[in-house]
């Protein structure tokens, strides 16, 4: 009888169910898409932080000081350290590789340019621009391309194996050199592939592939510097802790950390020789942006939460308040509080969870558009989400369902026949 | 007012529809509590939530921007072809500004240590390079005359142990103290910086490069490009896109998801309203057949629904929107630490958007319900 009274119910009340089906579907849609992108965002801007370019530096460890104004090298280039290029693939096989989106080694190299009646000092670096390595069995490509994305360049990006070479738009304004011409550098003609504009010091130097810079200096696998771009967790009080000081259980905690600094230790263990640094610039100032970004989003979500909860109580007490004279018929036959208040939760589950099933698909999807469309890439939805919000979905429809019935069980069921509610 | 009486009488004459209008929308709100009560609460949320987005939405952009101004400078002016700048640069620089920033001289020199070691030494403002690069971590600031702050690596090259030392440039010396040492892992971490009197007395070197961070939207800064440019004819100013770029993706990015969330929850709010107050009118469909029979044109019973939906839309956009400016203010306390503005000009907005979802809400059951006779509504059926 119970099933036959739940069955008719949803058979003869489309109209009604299907309303309030619906609240409860678009809430739990908007809850679990809310749910995946906050959980997900502070991954996305994470990677979307490292527009601003490496947040660790690599250098040699006895290394000598810079003497560098405006980007112009004041010193001997063949002075001090060097690191070897042949170590750099070891980067990759760190513990927290994955968490390596990629790196830029430098080798700037002092040379004159121009004609004989005008020619003039700069600087030249060797770098990678999209070279691809292997380390073990992973392939992966790296170089300023990833690690300096708003380096801008008018022409054509040139091959790692080439020797064609960049120059930076106002050493080409001074030398009156243009996309498609040759430098002449050491004897030796290099073609121009494009122009660099990155309004830094970059933009009065000359950028080339590496093995061109080492050529000149007279020095094979030498690498002054590498630029590392690693996806961080901001930090906290373990991180600024002295990793000399810890005991083994803390020591293995923040070296299993993606901290800046135990990333920097990993990368100083990886590569023989060396001394690896935070830029302070890049790395301290992420985990503040990041923390309010995720935090707003957080507060966010609670909001969207709190609105669908109550979009979802407000259809299904609209939904049992208009069935206020169904209770009075079913109370004048017989039946008890009991029976009645039985009968309009298990409607209550049911729609919950025929309306949660949906919501939660249509959720799924709303999150992937949002990803898709702002991100370029997936936000994933942890199988877990769905018992949870099954679990939420089935709890509100009880709770906005409750005060709901409370009152129509309460009602006399004279006056509900009447009509006179 | 003499008696109340005939003062009720000259009203009655004065406007006899508009008081029964009237009594009619407040009588059937009072008398019905419950129902009302509910269609008004989900009115003050919908209208609450949507006025806190629309503020947090218009807030957040100014308050991250302020997050993205601890990445220190977004302008650099420098002198044209390695000069230096004119002496009344940077005051010229502030006028610009008008206090939308922080503008920070820098002068520089190769200097020789005692041992004959090539060092970079640069002039700057302590108080200000403070405000402007709050990444540097600084063991101590230097705070009298003759105290230099010594970066990490150029320490063992000047001063080991923290001695006084010497340096000289165009055979001047000048003889400093080290006062604390710098790290940033940049460049800075190779350079001895001291205070600009003293490094202008010493080397009689002028500011060659400004470092600006410039408050304001993107459009703001260009336009404080551009007037630089003006000001300062014989300099070289230029955006420094690391910061600029890096800023206008990451902000771009978070406008774009809270601007998708702002849509998911208005909607939700607005479906929520939806749902009640056609619930609430369908409810009333005997009022309607009582008023029709009567004798009630169709045009004043529509009218007298429209308006009632209108007023409730009203009251809970306000009462909502007060609610909302309060979610935002704590939105904005508890995840930036400063309470976000109030902004009145949501108001309509939240207030016209109210309004049409009620009178929508209202519009379809009434259609409903004009097509049945009275005499069906009245029997119950």
């Amino acid at each position: 009888m119970f099933a036959r009274l739940l069955y008719e119910s949803f058979r003869r009340q489309k109209r009604r169910k299907l309303l309030a089906g619906v609240a409860i579907t678009l809430g739990v849609a908007v809850a679990t898409a809310m749910i995946a992108v906050a959980t997900d965002i502070g991954d996305k801007i994470n990677r979307e932080l490292r527009s601003y370019g490496a947040n660790l530096l690599v250098t040699p460890q006895e290394d000598t000081i810079d003497v560098e104004i405006g980007g112009v090298n004041l010193k001997p280039p063949s002075d001090g350290n060097f690191l070897s290029e042949a170590d750099l693939p070891k980067i990759k096989g760190t513990f927290w590789r994955h968490n390596i989106l990629g790196f830029s080694p430098m080798l700037p190299v002092n040379i004159s340019v121009g004609n004989p009646t005008h020619s003039q000092d700069a600087t030249l670096v060797g770098t990678y621009f999209a070279k691809h390595l292997t380390f073990g069995k992973d392939q992966f490509t790296t170089g300023v391309r990833n690690t300096h994305p708003w380096w801008k360049v008018n022409g054509s990006w040139p091959a790692d194996d080439s020797s064609d070479v960049l120059i930076g738009e106002h050493l080409a304004q001074k030398l009156q050199l243009h996309t498609g011409d040759t430098l002449t550098l050491a004897g030796q003609g290099y073609h121009i592939a494009g122009l660099l504009s990155t309004g830094g010091a970059e933009d009065g130097q000359i950028i080339a592939p590496l093995p061109v810079a080492q050529r000149l200096l007279g020095k094979p696998d030498a690498v002054r510097r590498v630029y590392v771009s690693a996806l961080t967790k901001p930090e906290d009080a373990l991180a600024r802790r002295d990793p000399k000081t810890m005991s083994g259980e803390l020591w293995d905690r923040w070296y299993c950390s993606p901290y800046v600094q135990s990333i920097a230790y990993q990368l100083q263990e990886a590569i023989p020789h060396s001394h690896a640094e935070q830029i302070r610039q890049v790395a301290q100032n992420e985990g503040t942006v990041l923390s309010r970004i995720k935090g707003l989003m957080l507060l966010i979500t609670l909001a969207a939460l709190f609105a669908s909860a109550l979009a979802v109580s407000a259809a299904m007490a609209t939904a049992i308040f208009e069935r206020r004279r169904e209770v009075g018929l079913m109370k004048a036959l017989g039946a008890g509080n009991l029976a009645v208040a039985a009968l309009f939760f298990a409607e209550s589950t049911l729609l919950a969870l025929l309306s949660g099933v949906t919501g939660f698909f249509g959720g799924s999807w709303l999150a992937y558009r949002i990803g898709r469309s702002i991100f370029d890439s997936q936000i994933t939805i942890e199988p877990v989400l769905f018992p949870i919000i099954m679990a939420i979905a089935v709890v509100v429809t009880f709770a906005g369902s409750a005060a709901a019935i409370r009152r129509a069980v309460k009602f006399d069921p004279v006056f509900a026949l009447r009509g006179d509610a | 007012m003499s008696t109340p009486a005939s003062s009720i009488a000259k009203r009655r004459a004065a406007a006899p529809h508009t008081s029964m209008f009237l009594r009619m929308l407040v009588r059937a709100a009072v008398l019905r509590r419950g129902r009302a009560a509910s269609a008004l609460l989900a009115m003050v949320v919908a209208a609450a939530v949507a006025t806190a987005m629309m503020n947090l939405y218009v807030d957040m952009q100014a308050k991250l921007r302020k997050e993205f101004r601890s990445y220190g400078a977004n302008i650099v002016v420098v002198g044209k072809d390695g000069t230096s700048l004119p002496p009344d640069a940077l005051q010229k620089v502030e006028t610009t500004l008008g206090g939308r920033g922080v503008a920070v001289p820098f002068a520089y020199v190769v200097a020789r240590t005692a041992n004959g070691q090539s060092v970079v030494g640069v002039g700057t403002d302590f108080e200000r390079v403070q405000k402007l690069n709050r990444w540097w971590s600084v063991s101590a600031w230097p705070s009298g005359t003759g105290q230099a702050l010594v970066g990490m690596r150029a320490q063992p090259v000047v001063s080991l142990e923290g001695k006084p030392f010497d340096l000289t440039f165009q055979g001047r010396a000048i003889h400093l103290n080290p006062a604390g040492t710098l790290q940033t892992g940049a460049a800075e971490d190779s350079r001895v910086y001291l205070s600009m009197p003293e490094f202008l007395a010493w080397s009689g070197v002028q500011t060659t490069t400004i470092e600006i961070a410039a408050n304001g939207t993107a459009e703001e800064v260009n336009g404080v490009v551009s007037r630089l440019a003006e000001a300062l004819p014989v300099a070289e100013v230029r955006p420094v896109r690391q910061i600029v770029e890096g800023e206008a993706r990451v902000l771009g990015k978070t406008r774009a998801t809270v601007y998708a969330a702002a849509i998911l929850i208005v909607l939700t709010a607005a479906l929520c309203v939806l749902a009640t107050l056609t619930g609430w009118v369908f409810d009333r469909r005997k009022d309607f057949a009582i008023m029709k029979a009567l004798g009630a044109s169709e045009s004043l019973i529509s009218g007298f629904f429209a308006a009632e939906a209108a007023s409730l839309g009203a009251v809970g956009a306000t009462l909502g929107f007060i609610i909302g400016i309060g979610i935002a203010a704590w939105i904005g306390r508890v995840n930036f630490n400063a309470p976000v503005v109030p902004r009145f000009s949501v108001f309509p907005v939240v207030l016209a958007g109210s309004i049409a979802v009620a009178l929508l809400s209202a519009i379809v059951p009434m259609s409903l319900l004009r097509r049945v006779q009275p005499a069906i509504i009245l029997k119950g059926e």
